[in-house]
């Protein structure tokens, strides 16, 4: 399962221009040597994947890679083949020689891949047999990321292929303070944090896969007008735009500030300034069918997309998201069908 | 009310056998959320509320004290979960 890659050219939809070209011989054979240089191509490769454009085969090959020029004695750490992931990897390995080994997660990101079992104990020993890296580093040690602690298990690895698994720090940017530790990571090394920037970074994959759900509501509603007013006016859609943008948008923004835990209720709260807002100015002569319509669906959309962030947060368990979908499913339903009933009895009365 | 990033209060499968606990400090070493901490040389569970439910601690526990209903903390793979059984994949990561 040597790398295929080479020569810099792009194979199998493989990504490969981190290449050098250059190759370093081995016990364990040859390996690709790659730049630890972040090139505005990079730049907009991680941009394109942000906003959902290739993210599912934004991957590199899986297999054995060299930074500057290592020896038998550097550290070999091990990663996912999320282009994203081994971006922050090789960048974090700037100024040292060191191995990395590039485990087959499917394109997806070491958490995630940690959590599926593809970034897990049993592809960690097979890679690790497969490309003879008991020839290749002399202190049979691998380092693999802590947030991939929930896919392997150090003591297999170590019991049925002789490596020793040392948990790195959670960021890779931390590494050469590791390294610099004595392989020792401090607490604040160890936590996964959730700030402002990185809540806003994965707010555009939300708003793409929000798109599809939201161009058939605002379908809905145009034809609401159609059967109206015979035309379109913006006055119903503004609304409904404006709720999906709150769940999606304004509240993982807002997240830690607002002071209650349930998403779905963060949602509602956020959801209710909607139709209060509206209804308080450019709808203000709308009929009280509008008004209860209003009160009744905007919260539960900007309710519903707030409670769908749970899977870009760094913080919920599937336990609290099953307690909440529980309680909030079944209002959701009834909010729903109450407004709509409310909304189309409005056109025909 | 205190600036948080936890989830629901006391929903978390998280347990700790403290009789089985060897005191290795593994799994203070693996939770990405400050869980857990060593007391008296045995690892206590300080902070519930905290926990993802990442199994990270279970997994690599040599004592096997730690045990955890383990998943992804994620709406539409717990309803996927729910609907068609099993611990629910998404497709999102």
């Amino acid at each position: 399962m040597s790398p295929s890659t080479c020569c810099g050219e792009k194979k199998s939809g493989m990504l490969s221009r981190f290449l050098t070209g250059k190759m370093i011989e081995t016990p364990a054979g040859e390996v690709p040597i790659v730049s630890t240089k972040y090139t505005w191509r990079d730049v907009l490769g991680t941009w394109r994947a942000r906003w959902g454009i290739n993210r599912m085969n934004y991957r590199v090959e899986p297999g054995l890679y060299a930074v500057g020029s290592p020896d038998e004695n550097s550290p070999l750490f091990a990663g996912a083949n999320y282009k994203m992931s081994f971006d922050c990897l090789r960048r974090a390995l700037s100024g040292l020689d060191a191995w990395i080994l590039v485990l087959d997660t499917g394109g997806v990101n070491v958490w995630c891949a940690a959590g599926k079992g593809t970034f897990g104990t049993q592809n960690l020993m097979k890679s690790i047999a497969a490309l003879k890296l008991n020839r290749l580093v002399a202190h049979r040690t691998v380092i693999v990321p802590q947030l991939g602690a929930s896919g392997v298990s150090g003591r297999e690895v170590q019991a049925r292929v002789g490596f020793s698994v040392i948990f790195g720090p959670v960021r890779a940017a931390d590494i050469p303070a590791f390294l610099k530790n004595g392989m020792e990571a401090t607490p604040e090394m160890r936590r996964v944090r959730f700030d402002l920037p990185e809540r806003a970074a994965v707010i555009p994959v939300d708003l793409v896969q929000a798109m599809s759900a939201t161009i058939k509501a605002l379908g809905f509603l145009f034809l609401l007008d159609i059967l109206r007013i015979g035309g379109f006016t913006p006055q119903n859609t503004t609304p409904a735009l404006l709720a999906v943008l709150t769940g999606v948008v304004l509240v993982p923004l807002i997240l830690p500030f607002m002071p209650v835990r349930s998403f779905a209720l963060k949602g509602a709260i956020a959801g209710l300034a909607v139709p209060v807002f509206c209804y308080a100015t450019f709808r203000s002569a709308a009929s009280w069918r509008e008004v209860a319509a209003g009160f009744l669906l905007l919260p539960v959309v900007a309710s519903w997309f707030a409670l769908n962030f749970t899977g870009s947060t760094t913080f919920t368990s599937p336990s609290g998201v099953n307690r909440e979908l529980k309680i909030a499913l079944p209002l959701y339903l009834a909010a729903a069908v109450a407004g709509s009933v409310i909304l189309i009895s409005g056109v025909f009365s | 009310m205190k600036l948080t990033a936890q989830h629901l209060k006391n929903v978390s499968t998280l347990s700790l056998d403290a009789e089985r606990c060897v005191g290795c400090g593994m799994c203070l070493t693996v939770c990405p959320r400050g869980v857990l901490e060593m007391r008296d040389g045995r690892a206590k569970v300080a902070d519930s509320d905290s926990c993802i439910e990442c199994g990270a601690c279970a997994l690599n526990c040599p004592a096997s004290a730690l045990s955890v209903h383990p998943g992804a903390g994620c709406a539409a793979a717990v309803i996927s979960g729910l609907l068609f059984g099993g611990d629910g994949e998404c497709k999102c990561c």
